[in-house]
């Protein structure tokens, strides 16, 4: 009988859930589903991470190559991420040319590495004005059951967190470049930005982590990205109207999945090093 | 057809000299600039210009139909180029809040759109392709649930706060914010970001731009019984 209530009025039947504070798949309103992080599990890669958020899951690589600077910034290095949602991870993408929300995300990606200067892109300098690294972070979905944002931006901060470049000799005079795999030295990254995630259902309710389900039903949407205790972006694109405690509740719950995510980053990174 | 400018450097210099900068700067609008469409309007708030119009409610593609209301469909053109990412980004935040504004479910199966060209950018430019979009609606008579009022505030490196910054002062500060209220209850519709700020700043920008959003709104009544009174 629940599935049919469901499968007809899946509004009403989340709302029966909500009346008890309690949602569909027995989490609390302000609760995330539970968090796996797997760092350094693809070996090719100068860097990676895998996270799954309940069931979404997400793989991100770093690889790394040589470029030229641009000539008005000669010590700097390219992040160039990448988010792919590709066909494979839910029948509601199509294969082809990258969609809205891919673009969207890929940007977000790329906002998200400027405004919280994690990397230092001097850091990605070899030769000042002749070569610099270029690191392509690409982020693929495998399974989409909602809140990519977060699992993404985990999923980013890990897998550089896991980056080591080789050390690169340029031979003076005949300009060849030489990589030494053997020398290797850590990417330095200076901050751990942390995104949350929430939805708003029936314009008053907030959720954190959202599944597909819930933010199909969604009237609105904020994600709040924090460092420590600052803010690196709050990212509100239109829906339904809060007030500012909403907000300031969204912000508080941020700063306490930041303790949560950085220990967890942190922790797993220990258990490799090992 | 709208006129394009180069921007100098000697123009940028004499745009920072202006005024105080606790106020906006002073808003233009000139509603019905095209004659083709549903609404238009040409909208300058000191020298960022856009121009925004409307088409609506009209026939939908039959992919893009939805049964219990209008599609909200808004394109967004920069000034040089073709759109990237970070227009798409625009877009989306931009058809989300007017989604929220338009009265959709009134229209079934019909299409809204809204298309906005760029056409000077120097600061606030989303705030004020936001409120271009918000009057070309008014202008087309869409019925909605409220308008929508954006405005951006700078802050600087030492927690100053800069109303609708120029591009100077974007450029210059540590962080930008861009806000959209509703007009009923004056409620957080968007926030977008750029820049790292604590707490305490994001509550002083919002407060500031709270009050700068109701002289938007005063701004939109000017410009409609304008308009009404030409067409008596």
């Amino acid at each position: 009988m629940a599935e049919q209530f469901k499968m007809a009025q899946p509004k009403e039947y989340f709302k029966k859930f909500l009346e008890n504070d309690i949602r569909p798949d027995n989490r609390e309103l302000g609760e995330f589903r539970p968090t796996v992080l797997n760092i350094g599990c693809v070996s090719t890669a100068e860097g990676s991470a895998l996270v799954k958020l309940g069931n979404t899951t997400v793989m991100c690589g770093v690889k790394a190559e040589v470029a030229q600077p641009d000539a008005d910034k000669p010590k700097d290095g390219f992040l160039v991420p990448n988010v792919e949602l590709s066909a494979l991870c839910s029948p509601s993408f199509r294969p082809g040319p990258p969609g809205e929300q891919a673009q969207v995300l890929s940007q977000n990606m790329a906002d998200l590495l400027q405004t919280s200067k994690c990397i230092n892109l001097e850091d990605l300098c070899i030769c000042p004005g002749k070569l610099v690294w270029v690191l392509h972070i690409d982020l693929v979905c495998l399974d989409y059951d909602g809140n990519v944002m977060d699992a993404c931006t985990l999923a980013l901060i890990s897998a550089l967190k896991n980056t080591s470049l080789p050390a690169v000799t340029v031979d003076e005079d005949t300009g060849d470049i030489k990589t030494d795999p053997t020398s290797l030295s850590n990417l330095p990254v200076s901050c751990c930005p942390v995104s949350t995630s929430f939805i708003i259902f029936d314009h008053n309710v907030l959720l954190v982590d959202p599944t597909n389900e819930e933010e199909r039903l969604a009237t609105g949407a904020v994600t709040v990205v924090v460092e420590g205790e600052n803010l690196v972006s709050i990212y509100k694109p239109g829906g339904s109207a809060l007030t500012d405690d909403q907000i300031e509740t969204c912000i508080d719950r941020a700063v306490e999945r930041s303790r949560e995510a950085s220990k967890l980053i942190k922790e797993t990174l220990y258990s490799i090093d090992r | 057809m709208a006129s394009f400018t180069v921007v100098k450097k000697e123009d940028l210099d004499a745009e920072l000299e202006k005024g105080p900068k606790c106020v906006l700067r002073g808003q233009t609008s000139d509603l019905g600039c095209l004659t083709r469409q549903d609404g238009s309007v040409s909208l300058s708030q000191g020298d960022t210009t856009s121009i925004a119009v409307v088409y609506g409610p009209a026939e939908v593609r039959i992919n893009k139909e939805k049964i219990d209301r209008a599609t909200v469909e808004v394109i967004y053109r920069p000034k040089i180029g073709l759109p990237r990412p970070n227009h798409r980004k625009q877009e989306r935040i931009m058809r989300n809040t007017l989604e929220a504004a338009i009265a959709a479910n009134l229209h079934p199966r019909s299409s809204i759109s809204v298309v906005i060209q760029e056409t000077e950018d120097l600061g606030s430019n989303l705030s004020c392709s936001i409120n271009s979009a918000c009057l070309a609606l008014l202008d087309a008579a869409v019925s909605m649930n409220f308008m929508v009022a954006s405005v951006t505030v700078a802050i600087k490196e030492n927690s100053d706060m800069i109303l609708d910054p120029t591009k100077r002062d974007e450029t210059e500060a540590k962080s930008v914010l861009t806000y959209v209220f509703d007009s009923v209850n004056y409620q957080i519709l968007t926030i977008v970001s750029c820049g790292k700020f604590s707490r305490s700043e994001h509550k002083k920008g919002l407060t500031l731009a709270r009050e700068a959003a109701k002289s938007v709104f005063q701004f939109y009544r000017e410009s409609m019984s304008k308009k009404l009174l030409m067409s008596e």
